[in-house]
């Protein structure tokens, strides 16, 4: 199964940024919690080993498999996603989590990358016509996306099934959409905009306001958004050193070795620290559009975009939100913020990008 | 390359994942540039608000500054108070904890339960206050059980202590919480900085001179998490403790003062008539300094405020009674100087007075016979007196009065002096928009009716009297220093005028008051025997109209006996106090009041110029312990000053007026 030509067009750029944030988001994470939870920075190790792992069987079993396999993968994610109203436990608020025992799963992690294949697998089928999609043909997507979307939104993970909205677009635009229809789309959201507004949670609405305004409340909703920002800006060009921060340490920044896990990165490295990792982001992303253009198919090739479209936005809301560009909508950063199913799913979908890569010429 | 682009694939893929690219480049840009706001450009602010946010002032309270008497004994200090703390986080035991707390200190559960309810919502490793200011006994319990009642914390802050506790308590003041409304005030005059919770001087001294006794609070800095727990002390910054204070209080005399007067109502001045320095001034009945500057319970504050007897008044300065007797010499002054009288002229002076249809009666039933204005003043006769006054006129007389300084404030550094009051026509027109009658000016003469005055005021123009006519601001504070010694600022006396008559007409008055004592059928006479060389002048000043003549005090209602006064000052030929004391309801002048002014007068001569040998038949006072001798704090005040009863006087002639 493994060819040996494999290993010559590996992209071992790519594994190396993988390897480099995964060590920086444990720094980072240690320096979070080792005052008040120890404990946690040695299962994010565990985390990053299991994750290694199941990265190094995503490189070496297949991508076809994913293909053949994208019924399966993406109904087990939707069963998850609904077992988890039944079986799961909660969380401030929040039904996400179903515990193994050892470990809690969060479905609506993998439900990510189950939205990836099955579009990726739907596309690939099907035939575009030439002046886009139109909407019927937009029908099955929008329900492939609204399965996972709505049972996630309901949990509620607004952070995530926002991700999964745009993961959404960006292939469905890739693939070209009438003009027309986007048209339509957009105006019908638009309308839809204040309904959508009472159907948010009470906590959501403060964080979408407080973003407009967050000095206003700050003690309050604005919290978050102030304290994150107190840390990154405190940081200055250098930093404060490594375990010297005190933003995240003092308990200041809530949040502060998941969510918010880059103001402490920024408060302790500085400017150089989060330019730095705003590079690896940068590479990784550059690398997986490259991936997505070389693919050998169309599945493989609308596979890589959509992770790349996965941890673009992820990356880019979460920064966004850390600095007070964005609202805060609880996106985790990629590689870097603490949390075992979500590390994991990074990892397998950075495995399948080097898949999708080394096989790029082989037949 | 065998690309699925090149062979499959429309080309407008390419375009796309350019204008993604293009995209992603552009967001990262955005990113960075937002970094490098935060990071660089704003990052002096931000830095600021990350130190603001985890450091956090601890107060440590300064010590206030240190009072001393003219002879250098402390009379206020600074010691160190245990307050007993509770943190509720680390109680184990919530009902054993109470049970102990009931057993070694006597705070009960209801008490615990009051002070948790007051400070709920605070987070449970704040420390919530249980009991301030514990007793030696009460820390010792503490100490020895607080391992086995987990939670109980003692601090220690610094406490006044005012060492002659009640003797002091009018002119010292106290201290207290700082209210709502003196923290406005603060705010608004711009000075020192207060924050609610913080002591400020309520009374006396310590709310005149609070700026210099406060000193500047310290504190720590400490690092805190979002929760405000203490992670650890960043900075201390010492508290300087307020400025030292020399005052011209000669304390011994002012213990003598307090215990001569501790169990009446009334007021005790003592002036040095060379300089206008005040060395005693006492108010009773009094309260305890100590136990108001630690906090008291309400129902004592309650207790303190609604007492009948004005507690919290200062009687020595807003206590305002008609001079009665004490006026006399102060008339005679003024009909001499006015000429209507020389020291010669004799009036027959009976045991009435006629005048417009109405008997005037002299307080002496036989009258006084023909007599000049020294045997006036020394026996004190009213109807000599009702027809001076009414040859000399209100309107001279009121005249001469207010250049004694009635009439208007002393201008002592204390707050709420009254000013007294000197009646005229003219005063009388504005106040009741009635004329005056001649009668009044009868009432007038011998210090009655409407002319009222305080005993601080009484004390001063007998000062003046005694120095030859110079009428001095009474001045308190000798100098201030910082806590190093360094002088600050020292005061000076400070003259306000001259009195209206020359030294001639005081030299008759004077030998008048001496007489007063010296010679026989004075109202003072027994005071002789002090051999302090005293010259004063009793007064009675009527409460009720007399009803009958008695000699039995016990007979009459206490609210209706008279206010007794003693007025004067010693030794004659080198006056160096000038008193003034008035016992309310005391009845005659010479036997409440004349008393205790010798109390002063032996206290302070024997300071400057050492014991002096009382003739040996009248009964005598125990001598109080050397008076320089600074005492142990809080040894309690009695133990140390002679507390015997004054002896009643051996003779019984004259001894009213």
């Amino acid at each position: 199964m493994i060819d040996r030509r494999l290993f010559t067009h590996f992209d071992w750029l790519i594994l190396s940024v993988i390897m480099i944030l995964a060590l920086v988001g444990l720094a980072s994470v240690y320096s979070a919690t080792y005052t008040h939870q120890p404990g946690i920075y040695r299962k994010e190790f565990y985390w990053v080993l299991i994750g290694s792992f199941s990265m190094l069987v995503a490189i070496v079993v297949n991508y076809s498999l994913l293909e053949r396999l994208a019924y399966f993968i993406y109904g087990s994610t939707i069963f998850l996603l609904i077992s988890v109203f039944a079986v799961g436990s909660s969380f401030s608020g929040a039904k996400r989590w179903i515990s193994l025992g050892f470990f809690t799963l969060q479905p609506s992690e993998l439900a990510k990358l189950g939205l990836i294949i099955m579009l990726a697998k739907f596309f690939s089928e099907k035939p575009v016509p030439p002046r886009g999609l139109g909407v019927k043909d937009l029908a099955v997507p929008g329900a492939i996306l609204m399965a996972p979307f709505l049972l996630i939104a309901k949990q509620p993970d607004l952070g995530t099934a926002i991700i999964l909205w745009m993961i959404f677009w960006s292939i469905v635009l890739l693939v070209r959409v009438r003009a027309r229809v986007l048209a339509t789309l957009f105006g019908l959201g638009a309308a839809a905009a204040p309904f959508g507004w009472m159907m948010l949670k009470g906590y959501q609405k403060a964080r979408l306001t407080s973003f407009m305004n967050p000095d206003a409340d700050p003690l309050g909703s604005g919290y978050h958004v102030m304290q994150s920002k107190i840390a990154i800006g405190s940081g200055g060009f250098l930093g404060k050193g490594f375990l010297q921060g005190t933003q995240g340490k003092l308990m200041f920044l809530p949040e502060h070795h998941t969510d918010f896990i880059f103001s402490v990165l920024a408060e302790e490295w500085g400017l150089v620290g989060s330019v730095f990792v705003l590079g690896l982001f940068f590479t990784l992303i550059a690398s997986g559009l490259n991936t997505a253009m070389s693919a050998k198919d169309r599945f493989g090739f609308l596979m890589a975009f959509g992770i790349t479209a996965m941890f673009f936005w992820q990356v880019v809301i979460n920064l966004g939100m850390v600095s007070g560009v964005l609202p805060v909508v609880g996106v985790p950063l990629p590689f870097i913020s603490y949390g075992g199913s979500f590390l994991i799913t990074s990892m397998i979908s950075a495995g399948i990008l080097l898949n999708i890569n080394m096989r790029r010429f082989i037949f | 390359m065998s690309n699925y682009f090149k062979n499959k694939e429309p080309k407008e893929y390419k375009g796309r994942i350019f204008f993604s690219s293009v995209l992603a480049v552009a967001a990262f840009f955005l990113l960075a540039v937002r970094f490098w706001y935060l990071q660089v450009k704003e990052s002096q602010h931000y830095r600021e608000l990350s130190l603001n946010n985890s450091t956090r002032l601890v107060k440590a309270p300064a010590p206030r500054g240190v009072i001393y008497d003219r002879l250098g004994i402390k009379i206020a200090e600074n010691r160190p108070g245990f307050d007993l703390y509770l943190v509720p986080e680390d109680v184990k035991d919530w009902a054993m904890t109470k049970e102990m707390l009931n057993r070694l200190i006597g705070v009960t559960e209801d008490e615990v339960d009051e002070k948790l309810e007051r400070s709920k919502g605070r987070p449970p490793f704040q420390a919530v206050p249980l009991k301030e200011d514990l007793s030696w006994d009460e820390t010792v319990k503490i100490e020895a059980y607080k391992f086995e009642i987990p939670g109980i914390i003692l601090d220690v802050s610094p406490k006044r202590s005012y060492i002659f506790s009640e003797a002091t308590a009018h002119l010292l003041g106290y201290l207290g919480e700082i209210s709502e409304k003196e923290l406005k005030d603060a705010e608004a005059s711009g000075g020192r900085k207060y924050a609610p919770g913080d002591l400020i001087g309520k009374y006396g001294i310590e709310k005149s001179f609070e700026e210099d006794l406060k000193g500047v609070d310290g504190g720590k800095e400490v690092e805190v998490d979002a929760l405000g727990r203490k992670i650890r002390v960043v900075n201390w910054n010492a508290p300087y403790p307020g400025n030292e204070m020399k005052m011209t209080i000669d304390i011994k005399t002012q213990v003598a003062a307090w215990a001569a007067l501790k169990d009446k109502v009334g007021a005790a001045v003592a002036i040095d008539p060379k300089t206008g320095k005040v060395l005693a001034m006492v108010s009773t009945p009094t309260f305890d300094p100590n136990a108001l500057s630690t906090g008291i319970s309400r129902d004592e504050w309650k207790d303190l405020i609604e007492n009948p007897l004005n507690i919290l008044n200062n009687r020595a300065i807003q206590g305002l009674y008609p001079p009665a007797s004490t006026f006399k010499p102060i008339h005679a002054a003024a009909a001499l100087e006015a000429k209507v009288i020389t020291p010669e002229t004799k009036i027959f002076s009976g045991p009435s007075f006629w005048y417009a249809g109405r008997a005037y009666r002299d307080w002496k039933e036989e009258g006084h016979g023909i007599i000049n204005v020294h045997r006036a003043i020394v026996e004190s006769s009213d109807t000599f007196f009702y027809q001076v006054g009414l040859r000399l006129g209100i309107d001279r007389l009121s005249s001469y009065v207010k250049t004694f300084g009635f009439g208007q404030k002393t201008g002592i550094p204390l707050l709420n002096e009254k000013s007294g009051l000197v009646p005229s026509p003219e005063w009388k027109r504005k106040a009741y928009g009635v004329q005056w009658y001649e009668g009044e000016t009868i009432s007038v003469s011998v210090g009655q009716g409407y002319m009222l005055t305080t005993p601080l005021q009484l004390a001063n123009a007998y000062a003046a009297i005694a120095n030859g006519g110079t009428i001095y601001k009474p001045q308190l504070i000798e100098a201030i220093s910082t806590p190093e010694g360094k002088v600050l600022k020292t005061f000076q006396p400070e003259t306000k005028g001259r009195l209206g008559v020359s030294e001639a007409t005081l030299g008759y008055v004077k030998d008048g008051l001496f007489g007063v004592v010296h010679e026989d059928g004075g109202t003072a006479h027994f005071l002789k025997a002090s051999n302090l060389r005293i010259a004063g002048k009793t007064g009675t000043a009527q409460v009720a109209r007399l009803i009958k003549r008695t000699k039995n005090i016990q007979s009459i209602a206490y609210k209706y006996r008279d206010h007794a006064w003693f007025a004067g000052f010693a030794p004659f030929e080198d006056p160096k106090i000038a008193v003034a004391v008035i016992v309310e309801h005391g009845g005659f002048g010479a036997s409440a009041a004349a008393p205790v002014a010798r109390e002063l007068f032996k206290a302070y001569l024997e300071t400057i110029e050492g014991p002096v040998k009382e003739t040996p038949k009248v009964l005598t006072v125990s001598a109080p312990g050397s008076p320089a001798e600074p005492k142990a704090p809080g040894a309690p005040v009695g133990a140390a000053v002679s507390t015997a009863p004054p002896a009643p006087p051996a003779e019984t002639e004259g001894i009213y007026d």
